[in-house]
C-alpha cells in the first residue's frame, strides 16, 4: 500500500528534526489558519487607515503639494518589492542547502505577489514623477535597479514553471533569486552613489528621519498594513499551495493503489 | 487639492493590487480547502 509519507518523519538526527518542525505542511496549515484571520484583520484596518490618513489629512507638501500623498503608496510598495525579493532569496537558501520542504513553495507563491508591488512602485514612482520631474520616466540609476527587480521577478516566475519536473525548476529558480539578490544593495545604495534624479532616502536604519513627523507616521501606518496585507496574502496562497500539494498527493496514491 | 490626476490614478491602482492578490489569494485557497475535504475528509476542519 503507498502511503503519504510526512517529511520530518524521515529525518534522523535531533538538531535537523528541530529545524523542519517548522517545515512540516500540516502544522504550517494548523498555524497559519489560526494566524490568518488576525493578520488579514490587522492588515485591512491598517492599510485603511494609513491611505486615508495620507490622503485627507497628512499636509500637503510645501515644494510639491499634494502630489506628496503618492508618497503613501510608493514607499511602501517600494520597501516591500525589495524585502520580498529577500523573502525569495532566503527562501532559496534554505531550499538548496536544508532541502526546506516549505521553502520551494514560499518562493513559488511570494514571486508574483512581491511582482505586483513593485509593479505597483513603479507605476506609482512614474505618476509622481511626471508633475514633479516633467518625464514619466528617467534612467536613473534607482528607477532603473528597480525596473530590473521587476524583470528578475518576472525571470523567477517563468523558470520555475519552465519545467516538467517541478524539483528542476525550483533548484533554477533558486540559483537565479541568489544571483538576482545583488540588485538589493545597488538599489538601496544607489541614490548615495550616482547622481540621482531620485530623492536620497527620508528614513534609514541609522540617522533619525528627515521628514516632518506629520508626514512620517501616516507613511508608517502605511508601510505596516501593506506589509500585513503582504504577509497575509502569501500566507493565503502558500495555504493553498500546501493543500493542491496535497491532494495530487492523495490522488496519485489513489491512482496507484487501483 | 492639486495634482488630482496623478494621486487619484496612484490610490486606484494600490486599492486594485491590494483587492486583487486578496481576492484571488482567498478563492484559491477555499476551492482548494473544498477540494481536500472532498479527497480526504479527515482534513474537515
Amino acid at each position: 500500500m503507498f502511503m503519504v509519507v510526512d517529511a520530518t518523519t524521515a529525518l534522523g538526527p535531533r538538531k535537523t528534526r528541530s529545524l523542519h518542525r517548522f517545515a512540516n505542511p500540516g502544522r504550517f496549515l494548523r498555524v497559519s489558519g489560526r494566524v490568518l484571520p488576525s493578520l488579514a484583520g490587522a492588515a485591512l484596518v491598517l492599510t485603511v487607515a494609513g491611505l486615508v490618513w495620507g490622503l485627507f489629512y497628512a499636509p500637503a507638501d510645501w515644494q510639491q503639494g499634494d502630489a506628496v500623498r503618492i508618497m503613501y503608496i510608493h514607499v511602501p510598495s517600494a520597501w516591500l518589492g525589495s524585502a520580498g525579493y529577500m523573502a525569495v532569496a532566503v527562501c532559496s537558501v534554505l531550499s538548496l542547502v536544508w532541502r526546506h520542504p516549505l521553502a520551494d513553495l514560499a518562493a513559488v507563491e511570494i514571486g508574483p505577489v512581491g511582482a505586483g508591488f513593485t509593479a505597483l512602485c513603479l507605476a506609482t514612482g512614474s505618476l509622481w514623477g511626471k508633475p514633479m520631474w516633467g518625464a514619466w520616466w528617467v534612467w536613473d540609476a534607482r528607477l532603473t535597479s528597480m525596473l530590473v527587480l521587476f524583470f528578475l521577478y518576472l525571470g523567477h516566475i517563468a523558470l520555475v514553471r519552465a519545467f516538467d519536473d517541478p524539483q528542476r525548476g525550483y533548484r533554477a529558480g533558486a540559483i537565479l533569486a541568489l544571483v538576482g539578490v545583488v540588485d538589493l544593495p545597488i538599489i538601496k545604495f544607489s541614490v548615495q552613489w550616482w547622481n540621482t534624479l531620485h530623492q536620497p532616502d527620508s528614513i534609514t536604519l541609522t540617522g533619525s528621519p528627515t521628514m516632518y513627523a506629520g508626514m512620517l507616521w501616516p507613511l508608517l501606518v502605511c508601510a505596516l498594513g501593506f506589509t500585513f496585507a503582504f504577509a497575509a496574502i502569501v500566507t493565503a496562497r502558500l495555504r493553498a499551495a500546501v493543500m493542491e500539494r496535497r491532494i495530487r498527493a492523495l490522488l496519485m496514491a489513489r491512482a496507484q493503489e487501483a | 487639492m492639486n495634482h488630482l490626476a496623478y494621486i487619484v490614478p496612484s490610490y486606484a491602482l494600490a486599492v486594485l493590487v491590494l483587492i486583487g492578490f486578496s481576492a484571488s489569494a482567498w478563492t484559491r485557497m477555499r476551492r482548494a480547502q473544498r477540494r481536500l475535504a472532498a479527497v480526504d475528509p479527515r482534513s474537515r476542519p
